[in-house]
Parts: structure tokens; C-alpha cells; sequence
């Protein structure tokens, strides 16, 4: 009878453990310095000057870090904050501005969903999908996944390896073959089997290759026309050791394949994942998972409140 | 997407006036700019600030010379400056007894297995006989993935299960080599973050056992601040002989590249500029310097036109110009080749100051564009195509319809070869050849 609350609870003990242990190096590294920064001593000139490099060195980028030092300068004389543990507490407020927390993804309403998933060339997206897989499997969905990634070599065997170990079956198609076939064939075999969502993995791209980004549409569009509403979430995945470029690869692939998430892997590294900030204000796109490890269990939700505390944390 | 650094100098400039001295405050105005151009462009903020010190200090008191505008000047010390920074052109270091071994690091999805791959090509198309070891037991699949890319390349792979550890999967690759007579080995290792102690040992005990020539951190050109990090990190641990710098055909300024080479002072070697294995180039550090300030990167777009235009064809256009025999068969045939040197945005943005008309031209537009001037072209009859003035109206709308476009986009077409014939005249009697044909971009 205790079971079922027991299992939930160390589920969510472990999900908030999981992104813990991936933002602890964050922690230590940078926004511990914050903290301790804006700790117990009054705000100077060479505070704010400090603040913005910190935000830099966060990958947060310089026009949003100085939309964030100017609301804090004006709320400071507004508010007139004088103490700089006060700035901390409005700068958590502001940054937690930047993160509103998004509606529930749209998965869970039909027959079969399908969940695209897209990307630079290494940025994680084969992995993701694996952890993927496994998160909903865990759930109690029945997961097929579909290796359009048709282009880089061994990416098929090593999506199948992955898959195996989530415990999933993947379609697959020829090396070099047409990736909107592997679509195609794999809304059929879902049906056949009686699954209720797909994971489509695709190869990874540059944004800036035009004819890529092209054969994407064109895989989405295999997706639509043949399960209602499909893709019904695309997924981004984004290295969080990436700089600045990561703002424009959000741009790009949102205009090509209308993006409506974000997966942030790599938050292990001693990557900050601060571009997240930037990808939010200027293109309204909610991080949906975090990638924390290289185990298949290593991916947790995307929570704002969790993260930015994470953020500060001290310890 | 950034405004060129040029351009933000020009407008913080034109406020000042001209004066014969750089003054401080001018300095200081200007050197804000770079300092933001360089922070959006990834290079991490201490070696910014280092940078921008150096720069200071020559730039202060600095006469202005008569040809340069005091912006020019200052972007002159700036670059000369940043190409310091940059280091020498890159080359391998291939000394002492055969098999030379070339240790790949960094990492996970950086791209060192396709870089693997590219360097064998490299090193085979210089003379050389190389072999590459899978010695990433860790990733799935990867040692597949460089046994595919041996098999495309008929480059030998040396592998082994992935149970095998890679210390001894290595040093049995490099036995493998001499027995075969190859005489540069490149190990293929696998990503691995530079805080991880036990896979960090594992590269350690990889270098004391096989004594590379050159260690190689390989790194994703749109690198964040973390650069520095990574880098430091893999220099102190393992000790690097150079960085190689992937995914640089992206729109990412690569700044990454002078906080990695600040923090460790081993050179650049390379880039990587595509997916194929081809797609790698020598690294440049005038090159790279131009791409970090959007300074347009002419070299870069030259070598490209030579490696898309054949020797013989280019010979044969140089001839057809000299002779003003110049005709749309040729005209087409160039234009085919102008496609193949990548997507017209791409080359514009190498042009100095068409970064901007290179933002304004979706890739869209002008793919269709070129399919449609195609069209027309392959729409005539050879003589229309040999001699464009015997095409009068009737002759116009047959055209049209052929190729599913309209007159009027005919027309446009005849007036825009007609303007190129006259251009290449000119060209022809300034005997500039294939890079002055060029020029008509800018």
C-alpha cells in the first residue's frame, strides 16, 4: 500500500538530486561568487562591474547581461537597495523572470504522439533520446524510436545500443537512405504495435546549412501528414558548453521547424548553461530537460525554481 | 547577425571627427566596442581584458597615418594585435623515428572521430600512409564509426572489442602500424569532460605508452567561456602540442579559439569547415582574425573558388574572356560553379563589408533564384545561348514558358549577362584572371 507514494517520492528525490549534482560545479564555479559577492557588503561601482562579468563568464551574453544590470540599477535606486544581500535577492527575481515556467508539454492527448527531435552535429541529441525513451518508459509509455539520422556513420548501431539499454525497439533505414522514409516507416510500425509515441532522433546539422535545414522541414512534414498534429513537440537539443551561437542555432531551427523546446545536455561539464536566459527573452522557448550525466537515467524535467536556486547555492 | 565590428567603429568615428592623434578618450570610447565584440563573440573575459590592456597601450598616442582613418587605425592595431595573439599558421609536427602518433583529445561530441578521419585523408593526400585506432571504447558505436569512415576512405582502422583497454588497444594499433609499413597513426579517444579524474589518468597513461608527436585538443568552434576551462584543463592533465577547431563552417565567431590559445599558448593547427572529410583547412591566423572582427575573409573565399573551379575550366573562361567569347553556355556553367562553393550568404559574409547584404538575401531566395535562371538558360536553343541578342520578343516568350518563369524575369536575366559581358571586358583587359573575377562581388 506504501509502494506507490514511496516510489513517487524517491523518483522526485532523485529527479532534484539529478539536477543538483549537475548544477553543483555551476554552483561552485561562478554563482557561488555571486553570492558571495552580493553577500553582507554595500553595493559600489566595482559591484555592478563585477556582476556583469560574472553574467558573462556564465555564457548569459553581453545584451542580456546588460538588460539585467540595468533593471538592477534602476530597481536599486527605485528600491533604493543599498545592502548588496538585497541586489541578490532582485537579481533571483529577475533572472526567474526570464525563465517563466511553461504550460505542460503537449504529449499525453492521443493515440500516438510524436516527439522530433533536432540539433547541431554533437551536441547530444542520440543520447538525449535515449534518456528520453527511458523517461517515458519509466512512465508507463509504450516508446518506439525512429533512427533518421540516416547520414553520419554508425549513428543507427549506436541509437540501437542506446535503445537496448532503455529497453525500447528503433526503426531504422538504410545508411545514406531518405530520413522521411525511416518517418514514415516508423508511424506505421507504431501503429502496427500498438506504441503511443515515437522518438525521432535526425542527423545533426548546422543551422546555416540551408539544405539541411530543408530536409528537416521535409521530415517534419512526413511526420504531419501522416499522424495528426505530428510533430506534437520538437525538441532542441543544445550543448550547454556552447557560447553565444547557441541563441542563433534556437533561431534558425525555430524557423525551420517551429521548435518548441529546449533540452539542455551536458549540464555535468563545468558549463554554466546561462544562454538558456537569452534563448528565453528573445524567443520565448521553455527548457523542458536537462541532460546530467551519461548514465541513461541522467535526464530530469526542466525546473526554473530548482535551477536558479541551484544557481546561488552556496554550498 | 552581429554588426561588424568595422561599421561600429566607423559611427563612434564620425561623432569624433578626424584628428591627427588618437587621443585617450577616443581610445577608450572605441576600445569599449571591441571589448563588447569580443565578449559576443565567445572569447572569455579575462583574455578580453588582457587584450584590451595591450591594445591600449599601443593605440594611445598612436599617429594616425595619412591613408587611415583613425577608426581604419585603430582596427589595424586591433587585428595586428589579435593575429599576435592567434600565433602561427598551423602545421603538424611530424619529427623523430616512424610511425609518427597524433593523439586526439576533447570533449564528447567536439568532433574528433570525423576529425580523425580528416586528418588521415590529409596526411594520405600529402604523401603519407596513415592509420587510425578506435581507442574510444566508451561512446556506443564509435569504434563502427570510424571502421565505416576507414572503409569510405580505404584508410586502415585498428580495433579491438570494446572490453579491451584503450592504453593497450593503442599501443597494439601503433605494432599493427609498423606492420604494415604506415607511417603516421592517429588515436581516436573518446569525449571525455576535463574534470573527470579517472578518464583524464586514462589519456595520461595512453601519451606515457605510446609517446605521441602531437596531442591534439579538438573543440567546437561555438564554445562558450568554458573554453578556457577545457583547454586549461586538458594542458595541464595530458600536456597539448595544439588545438583543432571543428565546426567552424557554422556562423559562430570562434573568439573560443584565442581564449584557448591565451590560456595554453600550443598553436592552432586547424579547422574543420564541413561535414565531409574533405572539409578541413590549414589554420590561418590573419584568417581567423578578420572572421572574429567581420572583416570578411577573402583568402578563405579564394581558395574556395580554386577548389571549385577546376584548373582547366578557369584557363578556358580566362581564354573566352581575353577573346569576348564569353557566352551563357559559359555563363551557366559559372554559375554552377558559384553554387558549389557553398550558399551565396556564406561567400558574401567572406566579402569585406557584404556581411550586411549577406543578412538582408535569404538562402531561400536566392536557391530559387538560381533554379530559375537555370531554367531560362537551359530553356534556349544552343544559338539563343551562344548569341543572346537573336532573342527578340516571340523568341522571349518561348523561353518563358519553357522554363515556367515569366518575360520579364527573362529580360532581367539578358540585362544581367549583358552587364557581367561588359564587366568581364573589363576584366579581360585588365588580365586579372579568376581572382578579378571576383571583384564583381564586391
Amino acid at each position: 500500500m506504501l509502494l506507490a507514494p514511496l516510489t513517487v517520492s524517491a523518483m522526485v528525490v532523485g529527479i532534484a538530486q539529478s539536477i543538483k549534482e549537475g548544477l553543483t560545479r555551476t554552483r561552485n564555479a561562478i554563482f557561488s561568487r555571486i553570492a558571495g559577492l552580493l553577500g553582507a557588503s554595500e553595493v559600489t561601482a566595482a559591484t555592478w562591474e563585477e556582476l556583469e562579468e560574472l553574467l558573462i563568464q556564465a555564457d548569459v551574453g553581453v545584451e542580456t547581461t546588460l538588460h539585467l544590470v540595468e533593471r538592477l540599477r534602476r530597481r536599486a535606486s527605485a528600491e533604493a537597495i543599498i545592502r548588496a544581500d538585497a541586489l541578490q535577492a532582485a537579481l533571483r527575481e529577475e533572472l526567474r523572470a526570464l525563465l517563466p515556467s511553461p504550460s505542460p508539454l503537449n504529449l499525453g492527448n492521443r493515440p500516438l504522439d510524436v516527439i522530433l527531435v533536432v540539433g547541431v552535429n554533437g551536441s547530444g541529441k542520440t543520447t538525449s533520446i535515449a534518456k528520453l525513451a527511458y523517461f517515458y518508459r519509466q512512465q508507463g509509455r509504450r516508446v518506439l524510436l525512429a533512427a533518421a539520422d540516416t547520414f553520419r556513420a554508425a549513428a543507427t548501431d549506436q541509437l540501437s545500443i542506446w535503445a537496448e539499454r532503455a529497453g525500447v525497439n528503433v526503426i531504422t533505414g538504410a545508411p545514406g537512405g531518405d530520413p522521411g522514409a525511416v518517418i514514415f516507416d516508423s508511424l506505421q510500425a507504431a501503429r502496427a504495435r500498438g506504441m503511443d509515441m515515437v522518438i525521432a532522433d535526425t542527423a545533426g546539422r548546422l543551422h546555416t546549412q540551408y539544405n539541411l535545414m530543408a530536409e528537416l522541414r521535409k521530415v517534419r512534414r512526413v511526420a504531419a501528414q501522416n499522424v495528426a498534429g505530428a510533430p506534437h513537440e520538437t525538441l532542441l537539443v543544445l550543448d550547454a558548453t556552447t557560447g553565444q551561437n547557441a541563441l542563433s542555432q534556437a533561431r534558425h531551427f525555430l524557423e525551420a521547424v517551429e521548435v518548441t523546446g529546449v533540452i539542455l545536455a551536458k549540464l555535468d561539464s563545468t558549463a554554466k548553461g546561462g544562454m538558456v536566459f537569452a534563448i528565453s527573452r528573445e524567443l520565448g522557448l521553455p527548457v523542458r530537460f536537462v541532460g546530467t550525466g551519461e548514465k541513461i537515467g541522467d535526464l530530469a524535467p526542466f525546473d526554473p525554481d530548482a535551477f536558479i536556486a541551484g544557481l546561488f547555492d552556496e554550498t | 547577425m552581429f554588426e561588424s565590428l568595422t561599421d561600429k567603429l566607423q559611427a563612434v568615428f564620425k561623432r569624433l571627427g578626424k584628428r591627427g592623434v588618437l587621443r585617450e578618450a577616443d581610445v577608450d570610447e572605441v576600445l569599449r566596442e571591441i571589448r563588447l565584440a569580443l565578449l559576443e563573440a565567445d572569447v572569455h573575459y579575462k583574455v578580453v581584458k588582457d587584450f584590451i590592456a595591450r591594445v591600449r597601450e599601443r593605440a594611445v598616442g598612436a599617429e594616425i597615418t595619412k591613408s587611415l582613418t583613425p577608426a581604419q587605425q585603430v582596427v589595424k592595431i586591433v587585428r595586428e594585435e589579435l593575429v599576435k595573439t592567434l600565433g602561427e599558421p598551423g602545421r603538424l609536427e611530424l619529427k623523430g623515428p616512424a610511425p609518427y602518433v597524433i593523439m586526439l583529445v576533447g570533449l564528447q561530441g567536439s568532433g574528433k572521430t570525423t576529425m580523425a578521419a580528416k586528418l588521415a585523408r590529409y596526411l594520405r593526400h600529402n604523401g603519407h600512409f596513415p592509420m587510425m585506432v578506435a581507442a574510444d571504447t566508451y561512446r556506443p558505436a564509435a569504434i563502427t564509426q570510424l571502421e565505416v569512415l576507414g572503409r569510405q576512405l580505404e584508410i586502415p582502422v585498428h580495433s579491438e572489442g570494446p572490453s579491451v583497454p584503450p592504453p593497450r588497444i593503442c599501443a597494439n594499433g601503433i605494432q599493427e602500424a609498423r606492420r604494415r609499413g604506415c607511417d603516421v597513426v592517429i588515436l581516436d579517444t573518446a569525449g571525455r569532460l576535463q574534470i573527470n579524474q579517472e578518464m583524464m589518468r586514462e589519456l595520461e597513461e595512453v601519451k606515457r605508452t605510446v609517446k605521441p608527436v602531437e596531442v591534439l585538443l579538438v573543440a567546437d568552434a561555438m564554445t562558450g567561456q568554458e573554453a578556457v576551462n577545457v583547454a586549461a584543463g586538458f594542458h595541464q592533465q595530458v600536456g597539448l602540442t595544439g588545438l583543432i577547431l571543428t565546426k567552424v563552417d557554422g556562423d559562430a565567431r570562434g573568439g573560443a579559439a584565442i581564449s584557448m590559445r591565451s590560456v595554453t599558448g600550443v598553436p592552432i593547427k586547424f579547422l574543420g569547415t564541413g561535414e565531409k572529410t574533405d572539409a578541413l583547412e590549414l589554420f590561418h591566423p590573419d584568417r581567423l582574425a578578420s572572421r572574429i572582427l567581420g572583416m570578411g575573409d577573402v583568402l578563405t573565399l579564394i581558395e574556395r573558388a580554386e577548389a571549385a573551379f577546376d584548373a582547366e575550366q578557369a584557363a578556358r573562361l580566362e581564354q573566352k574572356l581575353r577573346e569576348a567569347t564569353f557566352d551563357l553556355e559559359d555563363f551557366l556553367e559559372q554559375l554552377r560553379q558559384v553554387r558549389k562553393m557553398g550558399p551565396l550568404t556564406q561567400i558574401l559574409d567572406m566579402i569585406p563589408g557584404l556581411g550586411r547584404l549577406a543578412q538582408s538575401i535569404s538562402p531561400e531566395v536566392t536557391d530559387r533564384q538560381f533554379k530559375h535562371v537555370e531554367a531560362i538558360i537551359l530553356s534556349m536553343t544552343p544559338e539563343e545561348r551562344r548569341n543572346p541578342r537573336i532573342i527578340n520578343s516571340s523568341r522571349k516568350k518561348r523561353i518563358a514558358r519553357g522554363s515556367g518563369t515569366t518575360v520579364q524575369e527573362v529580360n532581367a536575366l539578358l540585362r544581367q549577362f549583358r552587364q557581367m559581358q561588359d564587366l568581364m571586358k573589363q576584366v579581360g583587359k585588365g588580365k586579372k584572371g579568376l581572382r578579378g573575377m571576383l571583384g564583381m562581388f564586391g
